[in-house]
């Protein structure tokens, strides 16, 4: 019985030693596999390109050095996570100078290939009181530095990055919503049926950074076109709106821009006495917004010329039945 | 298996129950699922043509599959709270409605989750919830309670079985060979002896313990879905012990409802008893008072600040063209009327008490309805929505149809399981040895006489 035993426990420590020993060699060849695959080497490649440099002179640079713009499908599902190294998006609106011309709702939809009724970005018309004035009120995504959001998502499927953005992984998303409840801002919209995506796009692999092809049974939003800053581009609603509303930056370079003018993000917020919307929910949104102050349009100047459709919306603060 | 002459008896008027699958069976079997099937083809409407034959929209985003969730979750309280706590005071009377009880935990916390899936817009991505569970998330905190409280009710409830299945095995009825079979491999070897008696009285009551605070914790976590997120209406903190008190109050209801309808389909008058009504009653009363309670310091509170942040939604809820006489409903069927009819003796009897139990899960049901819709139309964000259906949420035949199916599975599974299990138990009465419990005595009246 006693041998039997002593047996037992022998097998039982080589058991344990074996299982410990296969663990700590698949340890080892996976951070070695790991390391492996990390920066490539740059290969020059010998082909010349012209460049005219900022003091105006003209350089030739190896092609290889200039930035080559992934094919925004090729991004892994990690890197779509990560974020841009060193980026802290930003953007303050301007409230004084909108007239809701809708040139920033349309460029969107355009960009993401989202029908009319679809609106990641809406203009509201927004009366704090009785007898404050109102005021026109573009709001996207605040992509808050606490979001309710991602902390409600069961799956992980919606997650706030190291460059500011929070992004939803439409490829993870179950669909419960959860999210919707919790957004106090109204932001999110889901695809209650199958989206209608040109049929060249339905087929691309999703990116959580172009939210292309959208997909049915999920949650959408404002992602403040990542794909457009990889590319050193502004978001289509900066760059469509007439009157430069959006100012679009990163708060490191602490520089925002609408296209036109290029501001100190610091300086701007604090010379305009920016706010942000709600501020007392403690979801700190990364969207300021500058008071509309010294309008550059009368209020009625985005209402009288909207079609009939659109002006329902507003007709309870345009013309209220006294 | 050896019964006293209580059992034998108690047996005998059951046994034609679970030997005989008459008409009347199969006719209310076929009525049930004739409500199911409609249910399935609505579900197949909604994975078909998409979520947009709901009435659900970017605003009222949970709706009536969310508010039967909660409902079926909370009427599963019967069992947990009912059974549970009343079997850890050693209450001599709830013997025979501890079955019926569990039962009715084990069905509703089956059908409950089942409107989730109904609700969640990717059904084919539901393993994420485990690959992928973030726990900062009170949706994951709830598959995990309701998984762990299923475990532990359907445990409770095949432990009480156990005997009993060991008693159906042992006394040659009139049935198939697989039901023969079936009994034989759920009664586990039982045989009696005293070891077996002894584990299972352990077992049972560790069980018992166990379930109240699981139940406790099960029902918070749910309200915390709702009471976690920054909306006016669902922020509060007592949602909490609302959600619980309101789950044990709607579970007693349906308990009573259910003895009520047992008592008349099988003639049970002299085991389910006035004195059950009654006492269930009370604590009916006790709870609806409580909920009262809660109910009312929540709404004065509400109503009595002046921040808009409530505003919108207590004026919903308080003005008769919108949500005004819901929310009357919902408190006079659902707190007074339940209260006065327990009250005044001339009331205090089991048809009386039946009839306000049913209006009282009705109210209640609807309570949770107008937790979830007012709430969901009032974002802080005006909504400036031409379309009606994003403004005002309106259910649609598919979510009706589809909470029917839900009831009539209800009722079907009940109507299955008392086919193969009496639905008063027959081991609880009484032990054939020496007993702490004494066999149960009958009156001059044919009742139990409480120990």
């Amino acid at each position: 019985m006693k041998e039997q035993e002593e047996i037992n426990d022998n097998g039982r420590r080589g058991f344990i030693k074996n299982v410990a020993i296969a663990t700590v060699a698949t340890a080892a060849c996976g951070s070695l596999s790991c390391s492996c695959s990390s920066k490539k080497e740059v290969v020059v490649s010998g082909s010349k390109i012209k460049l005219l440099s900022p003091d105006g002179e003209i350089v030739e640079i190896d092609s290889v050095y200039l930035n080559h713009h992934e094919n925004m499908a090729v991004l892994s599902q990690h890197e779509q996570r990560v974020g841009m190294a060193g980026k802290k998006f930003v953007m303050v609106v301007d409230l004084s100078r909108c007239k809701n011309a809708r040139k920033c709702v349309t460029a969107c939809q355009k960009h993401h290939y989202r029908p009319e009724e679809t609106e990641w970005l809406t203009v509201k018309l927004m009366k704090d009181s009785d007898k404050a004035a109102p005021y026109w009120f573009p709001k996207q995504c605040f992509h808050c530095d606490n979001p309710p959001c991602v902390k409600v998502c069961p799956v992980d499927a919606t997650f706030k990055r190291d460059d500011g953005l929070v992004l939803i992984d439409n490829d993870r998303c179950i669909g419960c919503k959860f999210c919707m409840a919790a957004c106090p801002y109204s932001t999110r919209v889901f695809n209650w049926d199958e989206p209608d995506m040109p049929f060249d796009i339905r087929d691309l692999k999703y990116n959580a950074e172009t939210g292309v092809p959208a997909k049915v049974g999920t949650v959408e939003k404002c992602d403040f076109c990542p794909d457009r800053s990889r590319e050193g581009l502004l978001p289509p609603c900066v760059e469509a709106c007439p009157n430069g509303v959006f100012y679009f930056g990163d708060e490191n370079e602490d520089t925002v821009s609408n296209g036109d003018e290029t501001l100190s993000f610091s300086q701007l917020i604090k010379d305009r006495a920016a706010y942000r919307y709600q501020e007392d929910l403690g979801t700190k949104p990364r969207v300021y917004y500058l008071p509309p102050k010294d309008r550059q349009f009368p209020v009625e100047r985005g209402y009288e010329n909207l079609p009939d459709k659109l002006k329902e919306r507003f007709k309870d603060i345009m013309e209220p039945k006294s | 298996m050896e019964l006293n002459k209580f059992q034998q008896e108690l047996f005998e008027k059951q046994r034609p129950v679970i030997e005989k699958f008459g008409k009347k069976t199969w006719g209310w079997t076929i009525f049930f699922l004739l409500w199911i099937l409609v249910g399935w083809y609505a579900l197949y409407l909604q994975i078909a043509k998409g979520h947009s034959v709901t009435g659900m929209r970017d605003n009222v985003v949970w709706g009536l599959y969310i508010a039967n969730f909660i409902f079926f979750i909370g009427i599963s309280y019967a069992g947990a709270v009912i059974s549970g706590i009343l079997h850890i005071l050693k209450v001599e009377w709830r013997k025979p409605i501890i079955r019926i009880a569990e039962i009715i935990t084990v069905i509703s916390t089956i059908i409950g989750p089942i409107y989730i899936l109904l609700c969640v817009g990717r059904l084919d991505r539901l393993h994420h919830l485990f690959l992928y569970p973030r726990l900062q998330s009170p949706i994951t905190w709830d598959v995990f309670a309701i998984a762990t409280y299923f475990t532990g009710s359907v445990i409770f409830l095949y432990l009480a079985l156990i005997k009993d299945f060991a008693i159906y095995r042992d006394a040659k009825l009139n049935i198939p060979k697989w039901k023969q079979k079936a009994y034989k491999i759920l009664a586990l070897g039982y045989r009696g002896t005293h070891g077996q008696k002894r584990h299972i009285k352990i077992s049972t009551n560790l069980m018992a313990i166990v379930i109240v605070p699981l139940a406790i914790i099960v029902h918070s976590v749910l309200s915390w879905i709702f009471g976690m997120t920054l909306r006016p209406g669902w922020h509060s903190t007592i949602f909490g012990p609302y959600f619980v008190l309101a789950a044990i109050y709607s579970g007693t209801g349906v308990l009573i409802i259910a003895m009520w309808v047992y008592r008349k389909m099988y003639k049970l008058d002299s085991l389910l008893t006035d004195k059950h009504f009654i006492y269930l009653g009370y604590i009916m009363m006790a709870l609806g008072a409580g909920y009262g309670y809660f109910t009312f310091s929540e709404y004065l509170t509400d109503w009595f600040s002046s921040e808009k942040w409530n505003s919108e939604v207590i004026e919903k809820l308080f003005n008769p063209a919108k949500y005004g006489w819901w929310f009357l409903f919902a408190n006079v069927a659902g707190i007074t009327l339940p209260i006065f009819i327990v009250a005044f003796p001339k009331t205090r009897k089991p048809n009386w008490i039946a009839l306000a139990s049913f209006f009282m899960v009705i109210a209640l049901w609807v309570k949770r309805y107008l937790i979830i819709v007012p709430t969901l139309e009032s974002p802080l964000l005006p909504m400036q929505d031409t379309r009606i259906e994003y403004v005002k949420y309106s259910a649609t035949w598919v979510e009706w149809a589809l909470t029917f199916a839900g009831i009539a599975t209800f009722f079907l599974f009940f109507t299955l399981l008392s086919k193969f299990i009496t639905i008063i138990p027959i081991s609880e009465f009484g032990e054939t040895e020496k007993a702490k419990i004494p066999a149960v005595e009958m009156d001059h009246k044919n009742e139990i006489v409480p120990a």
